[in-house]
């Protein structure tokens, strides 16, 4: 069990605002509605009934328009938000249960929060800014500043720590801010709409500096997002929010392939598929594959009558060699086709998105292969298995 | 048949609940008067005792130290026109009366303030006391004054803080409840006690807005320690109060536009203190 408990997990929340809460809350237990409660009560319900786990290094968007409660979500994780009902655990720790002081503790030690307006104090400087958390932990000067310069490098801003924040363009106190959480070397960092107050060419590398970021630190990060593409560019699995519930969980391709509901499938109408839909989605079995020992002839047949516009050529061991073009196999005659190959690289692996898949259709003659881990053919994608698969999609999306 | 309404004895009650605090607290406050009093004589008799020159560029340098070179030019020339006027010991009485009534001001005023600001309770209670104490007139607060501390500086310099306080208390409670939100969520996501929050983030950044009630706090000490002459606090409001008393018509004004000088100097200072810290927040 404990090998597999995820690192947080967050059951049932609920939080409702308003000094009726306490009225409020049976009703909804019961079963009516937000609007209906808010009607009887004058409390307004922040979320209802979220539940949903983080694994340990994972980043995980919750994802939302604005008022859909992702944000009150995120607080109640580390309680600045007090939650009606519901828990929230941080490995054994249950977070909703812990006393004024262990709280603080807790938020010392393990959780490091990025703000959406950065909230970087402007009476200090970027040093001391990021010096605060060990600060308060009542880590001594000498060996807070060596973490603090450390962390500032990490994000960047090196020769920047004597600065004020105003100083700084808006980028760069973001880094700031990453870096004053990345100080306290927490386990989990909360980051709330982190990159939204950013430029978009900006946010766009914060995005993929943090993706790095995290490879190397293996954070559990759990990040507050109203954009989809913010949401795939992170790469992780969504919790996507409407009106303070959860209404799917999963990756965007999840969200593509099986919407919940309506709102989903508008959510991910504008999605950019060739971002999401993998090349193992796209493939189809390949209708003219021979083993290199081949000889041309017959392979020239075999390619005649499949329609394909190469032939793809695997080893005894089913493994993609290359591909041999139908003009190529008619000047050759018996020759074996492992004389013949071409166009080694034309494949991708069944992980890849469509991006990539593109990029190597139009660098080729019009198909590539699909392959496995150990570099077996799986099968392959065709121009007309591109434009197909971006059909299907759109048609899925459509209605 | 005639209905008679009886007059509520508010007066009475006044002088019982003074006589009362009189009784059993006057000893401790004159004595408190007494060395409060030598204190403050002490100091003046000390600056007084120096040649005024020597007292004027070391005022010069140290405001030149706080300031700019143009406010220190300033406050030398109006030292200088001071002295010439042969007012100098009345300045120097005044100037003394009101620097001690701001410090105790600030060392009451600026923890009540905090006090305010973390609690909504206390704020309730003080609020309306600050309310009374800025709209009593001031005169009120001499006669009470006499009895525990005596005709003289030291009564002169309670009324001065009862009346000078309320821009401090009032302008720390304001400056620390003014913190942005997100710099306290901030601080409170790193997990910071009350004291952190308040030492390392709220009082901080209320710092421009107390100094603004410090400068507050010392032109009204200014005006109320005029006012204190009339028991006996001497300095510039004493020559005003004399000519007064005699009807000498230019006396009196040589001594207000003396008083006007040393509150633009007050002013001036104050202010570009205020200001500087101000544009430290936002810059450094």
């Amino acid at each position: 069990m404990s090998d597999t408990q995820a690192r947080i997990r967050v059951r049932s929340l609920t939080k409702i605002f308003g000094d009726e809460s306490g009225a409020a809350l049976p009703l909804l237990q019961a079963g009516q509605s937000r609007a209906e409660v808010q009607k009887a009560t004058g409390a307004v319900i922040g979320l209802q009934d979220v539940s949903f786990d983080v694994a340990e290094g994972e980043i995980l968007v919750v994802m939302g328009l604005s008022g859909s409660g992702k944000s009150t979500c995120l607080r109640c994780i580390n309680r600045l938000i007090e939650p009606t009902a519901g828990s929230v655990h941080i490995d054994d720790t249950d977070v909703t249960a812990l006393g004024e002081r262990d709280l603080m503790a807790l938020r010392r030690i393990r959780f490091g929060m990025v703000f959406q307006q950065f909230a970087l104090f402007p009476h200090r400087t970027i040093l001391r800014n990021v010096e605060y958390g060990l600060e308060v932990q009542g880590v001594p000067p000498a060996a807070r500043r060596d973490k603090a310069l450390a962390a500032i490098e990490t994000v960047g801003l090196k020769g920047w720590d004597q600065h004020f924040p105003s100083q700084l363009s808006g980028g760069m106190q973001q880094r700031a801010g990453l870096a004053r959480a990345l100080a306290l070397d927490p386990d989990v960092l909360l980051m709330d709409e982190a990159f939204s107050a950013l430029d978009p060419l900006i946010r766009r590398d914060m995005q993929q500096e943090l993706v790095a970021l995290q490879k190397r630190l293996k954070k559990t990060i759990v990040f507050v997002s109203h954009d989809l593409d913010e949401a795939i560019a992170l790469g992780g699995r969504i919790v996507l929010m409407k009106d303070g519930r959860v209404v799917q969980q999963g990756t965007a391709a999840d969200f593509l392939a099986n919407p919940a509901d309506d709102y989903v499938r508008r959510f991910v109408e504008h999605i950019d598929v060739l971002g999401v839909v993998t090349a193992g989605d796209a493939m189809r079995p390949p209708m003219a594959v021979r083993p290199w020992q081949s000889s041309a002839a017959e392979a020239l047949e075999v390619l005649t009558r499949s329609g394909e516009p190469v032939m793809t050529v695997v080893c005894e061991l089913g493994r993609f060699q290359g591909t041999v073009d139908a003009d190529t196999l008619r000047r050759a005659g018996a020759t074996e086709l492992r004389l013949l190959l071409s166009d080694r690289d034309a494949s991708v692996p069944r992980g890849a998105t469509l991006n990539e898949a593109v990029a190597r259709l139009a660098a080729g003659r019009g198909e590539i292969a699909v392959t496995g881990p150990d570099g077996a053919l799986l099968g392959v994608i065709a121009n007309a298995d591109l434009i197909a698969a971006l059909a299907r999609r759109r048609v899925e999306t459509a209605h | 048949m005639e209905f008679e309404i009886p007059r509520i004895p508010l007066a009475e009650w006044c002088d019982i609940a003074l006589d009362w605090a009189t009784e059993h607290f006057s000893g401790v406050t004159r004595a408190m008067s007494a060395v409060i009093g030598t204190a403050i004589e002490t100091t003046t008799d000390f600056l007084v005792g120096l040649p005024p020159w020597l007292v004027i560029i070391a005022c010069g340098l140290l405001v030149w130290r706080l300031t700019n070179a143009r406010i220190a030019i300033g406050t030398m020339l109006g030292f200088a026109f001071l002295w010439n006027l042969e007012l100098w010991r009345a300045t120097l009485q005044s100037l003394v009366l009101v620097l001690v009534s701001t410090a105790f001001a600030l060392a009451i005023g600026i923890p009540i303030g905090i006090a305010a600001a973390l609690s909504k309770r206390f704020w309730r209670i003080v609020g309306p006391g600050l309310d009374m104490m800025q709209t009593m007139p001031s005169f009120v607060y001499l006669i009470p004054a006499i009895p525990f501390f005596g005709l003289g500086a030291v009564s002169a310099c309670f009324a001065t803080i009862v009346f000078a306080m309320p821009p401090t208390i009032r302008l720390t409670a304001l400056g620390i409840l003014q913190t942005p939100p997100e710099l306290v969520e901030a601080a409170d996501a790193f997990g910071s006690s009350r004291w952190q929050k308040l030492f390392k983030i709220q009082l901080p950044l209320a710092i421009p807005t107390i100094m603004a009630g410090v400068n507050q706090t010392i032109m009204l000490a200014l005006s109320m320690v005029v006012i204190a002459a009339m028991i006996g606090a001497g300095g510039l409001g004493g020559e005003v109060w004399r000519a007064i008393q005699r009807l000498e018509a230019g006396q009196g004004f040589q001594a207000g536009i003396a008083i006007v000088v040393l509150a633009v100097i007050l002013d001036r200072i104050t202010q570009h203190i205020a200001r500087h810290m101000r544009r430290d927040r936002q810059q450094g």
